[in-house]
């Protein structure tokens, strides 16, 4: 198994007298699909919160590629490649899809867009995940559907040439169809070398796509298992507690 | 885990090319429907506040017979300078979904200062140096008030109406209780009251062509260099043409002679280069920078552009800041041609000004609009006033008018935004 390109180890968080993180342990693998699951409340979004940098952690250790860093803010994880998807998609419904591409790191040429180049790289980005439901890269986000949203949003992440793609419940308002483009979307991100770190309520997506399930049961992991040696009953039970893993982790 | 085969709409033909379409392929008409499409869509723009000004324009011309006349088109244009200039400085801050209701009083503000500074009987002030200071204060009262919106969270709606109430009072200071002061520079007077010599009028329109043509022939050869397709050529024909006849027709109306004594008054007003000159940078601004696209992104979506990593306070200070010194040149354009200052100056401007903009087709919810539709919307409300006034009816139905047109254009606005796919309540 190679080396993880994410390992947090014993990472602490708590708000006011609330411990939400108890000294968690996590890995992300480049290439691979990590589920990260969990019931409401058990730390999920707090705990890819610290890894953005939006919300630092108390305490622990964070290695990325193996070494030490420290994730204070939001710019220092994107420095490193760390991206995030939001569960509401973080788009602005007014600009068109290649200017929310590239909102925030624009291509200039003496301060003036260059409008020609971002159109371009935007429509070689999505044609690099193979996305064919998008008529025009000049569409208003606002004319997208749910589905759509979501492929731009992700495409995003891939033209800021992330490393580490998290994403919130990348399903969770979908239909089937859109479920199922989605997900295919994810497992291309994966196999184009990025680690793909996925938090979600669906097991039945978890298990068509995850390579790792790591379980988060009231701020500790109680699991991290790899998903072809373990059934969706054995991580209801993790995730609800009444079941104990008592393997390695994975 | 098994792979399951999706139902995948398949791709638009392709002419020999990769990449995804743009909505800039294909020939005249298919530019056609896809501007006919947007409508539909809710993206109208400038559109019915363009049909406003035409019916309008033609029901008054057949109302009276003095509004068609060469000398009332220039009237009108004057006239509409100010109103012009403070709905475009609203622009800024209405496009982040803000908005500035002490506009007009920072122009009084900044003009009472510049009179009292540059008074030859009393502080006597180079008048150049008073004229920067006066546009400083603006920049200070835009940054004011941006501390108060971006850093400290109170909705602009309060921090502009407190400063609407103080400023009236800071200007009564400035200027003395009953005071007036004439404007006595030349210069200042003759923006409004002064017209360009005849050619230089045609040399204007020359300018604006050969800076729209070149423009539009730098996008192109940076779009072909990235290899992406371009509008067909015709279009931009087309718009050179309009742009040929509407600007050949004002400047020729504009160069005849509407004195109605032994002199001979013509020409174009000199504040119509100064306007289309801010006019011109401020949409570069807008629409090709990043201090203009951020302008939007906040508009549209704040968490979103914050989550981005623009820098959303910064933007929204500067778009306040810049807001402010607009607005003050639009009380210099209105102190030139009202030709002095007192100390209500400036008070019934601001209304208008947003009116303006929202009858133009800017949003007032953010994100939507452009910087020429604020000036489109500040000419329609400004025909309205010029028509009305020409008919001889009682002042009060200009108000009533121009706030009814203001309501219709805001449901447009909110009628849109729902076809656009929007929802009805503000997010």
């Amino acid at each position: 198994m190679s080396m993880p390109i994410i390992e947090l180890t014993d990472v602490k968080k708590s708000f006011g007298p609330v411990s939400v993180l108890k000294g968690v342990g996590l890995k992300v693998y480049p290439g691979k699909i990590t589920a990260l699951v969990g019931d409401n409340g058990a730390g999920k979004s707090t705990l890819i919160k610290g890894l953005a940098g939006v919300q630092p952690y108390d305490d622990g250790v964070v290695l990325f590629n193996g070494e030490q860093v420290h994730l204070h803010n939001p710019r220092e994880a994107s420095r490193l490649g760390i991206e995030v998807v939001y569960q509401d998609l973080a788009l602005c419904d007014n600009l068109d899809i290649v200017q929310n591409m590239f909102l925030g790191r624009e291509e200039t040429a003496t301060g003036i867009f260059d409008e020609g180049r971002m159109e371009r790289e935007a429509s070689e980005t999505l044609r690099s995940l193979s996305v064919r439901t998008v008529k025009s890269v000049r569409q208003k986000v606002s004319s997208l559907s749910g589905g759509q949203r979501q492929t731009v949003a992700i495409a995003r992440s891939v033209l800021k040439s992330a490393t580490v793609v998290i994403l919130d419940e990348p399903t969770a308002a979908l239909g089937v169809a859109q479920t199922e483009q989605v997900l295919n979307l994810v497992k291309r991100l994966a196999d184009s070398g990025v680690a793909v770190l996925m938090i979600s309520h669906n097991l039945v997506d978890v298990f068509q796509v995850a390579d790792y399930i790591s379980v988060l049961y009231l701020g500790q992991m109680v699991a991290s298992v790899e998903a072809s040696k373990t059934t969706s009953d054995d991580v209801v039970g993790y995730i609800t507690g009444s079941k104990t893993y008592n393997g390695e982790a994975a | 885990m098994s792979a399951t085969t999706v139902p995948e709409t398949p791709a638009p033909p392709q002419q020999g090319s990769d990449l995804i379409g743009s909505g800039q392929e294909g020939g005249l008409l298919d530019q056609v429907k896809g501007y006919l499409q947007r409508l539909r869509s809710g993206e109208m723009g400038a559109l019915p506040a363009v049909l406003g000004f035409v019916v309008l324009s033609g029901l008054f011309t057949a109302l009276s017979p003095y509004f068609l006349t060469e000398r009332n088109f220039a009237n009108l244009l004057t006239q509409a300078a100010t109103l012009v200039m403070l709905a475009m400085a609203l622009v800024f801050v209405i496009l982040l979904g803000e908005i500035d209701l002490s506009a007009g009083v920072t122009a009084g503000v900044a003009m009472s200062l510049f009179v009292v500074l540059s008074d030859p009987g009393g502080i006597a002030m180079n008048w150049i140096l008073a004229l920067i200071i006066a546009l400083l204060s603006g920049v200070a009262i835009g940054t004011f008030i941006g501390f108060f919106v971006s850093r400290v969270g109170i909705p602009s709606f309060v921090v502009t109406l407190g400063l609407f109430l103080g400023f009236q009072g800071l200007q009564l200071i400035i200027i003395g209780a009953g005071g007036l002061y004439r404007i006595q520079q030349p210069e200042i007077l003759s923006i409004q009251n002064s017209n360009m010599p005849p050619w230089a009028g045609w040399v204007m329109l020359a300018v604006i062509l050969a800076v729209s043509f070149g423009m539009s022939m730098l996008d192109r050869r940076r779009r072909t260099r990235a290899g992406v397709p371009n509008r067909t050529i015709a279009l931009l024909w087309i718009r050179l043409g309009l742009i040929a006849v509407i600007g050949g027709t004002v400047v020729a109306l504009l160069n005849q002679n509407r004195g109605t004594g032994f002199l001979a008054v013509s020409g174009v007003p000199i504040v119509v280069p100064i306007t289309l000159a801010i006019l011109w940078v401020g949409t570069l601004v807008l629409d090709r920078t990043r201090f203009g696209r951020y302008i939007y992104a906040i508009g549209g979506n704040a968490e979103a552009a914050r989550r981005s990593g623009i820098k959303v306070i910064g933007i929204k200070w500067a778009a306040f800041a810049v807001c402010s010194t607009l607005a003050v040149v639009s009380g210099i354009f209105s102190a030139s041609k009202v030709g002095s200052v007192d100390a209500a100056f400036g008070r019934d401007l601001v209304l208008s000004g947003v009116a303006a903009a929202v009858v133009g087709g800017v949003s007032l919810f953010g994100g939507r609009g452009r910087l020429i539709h604020g000036a489109i919307g500040a000419l329609v409300i400004a025909v309205i006033t010029n028509g009305l006034g020409l008919l001889n009816l009682p002042g009060g139905v200009n108000f009533l008018v121009t706030g009814g047109v203001l309501i219709l254009a805001a449901t447009v606005d909110a009628v849109s935004r729902v076809r656009a796919g929007g929802s009805i309540i503000r997010r």
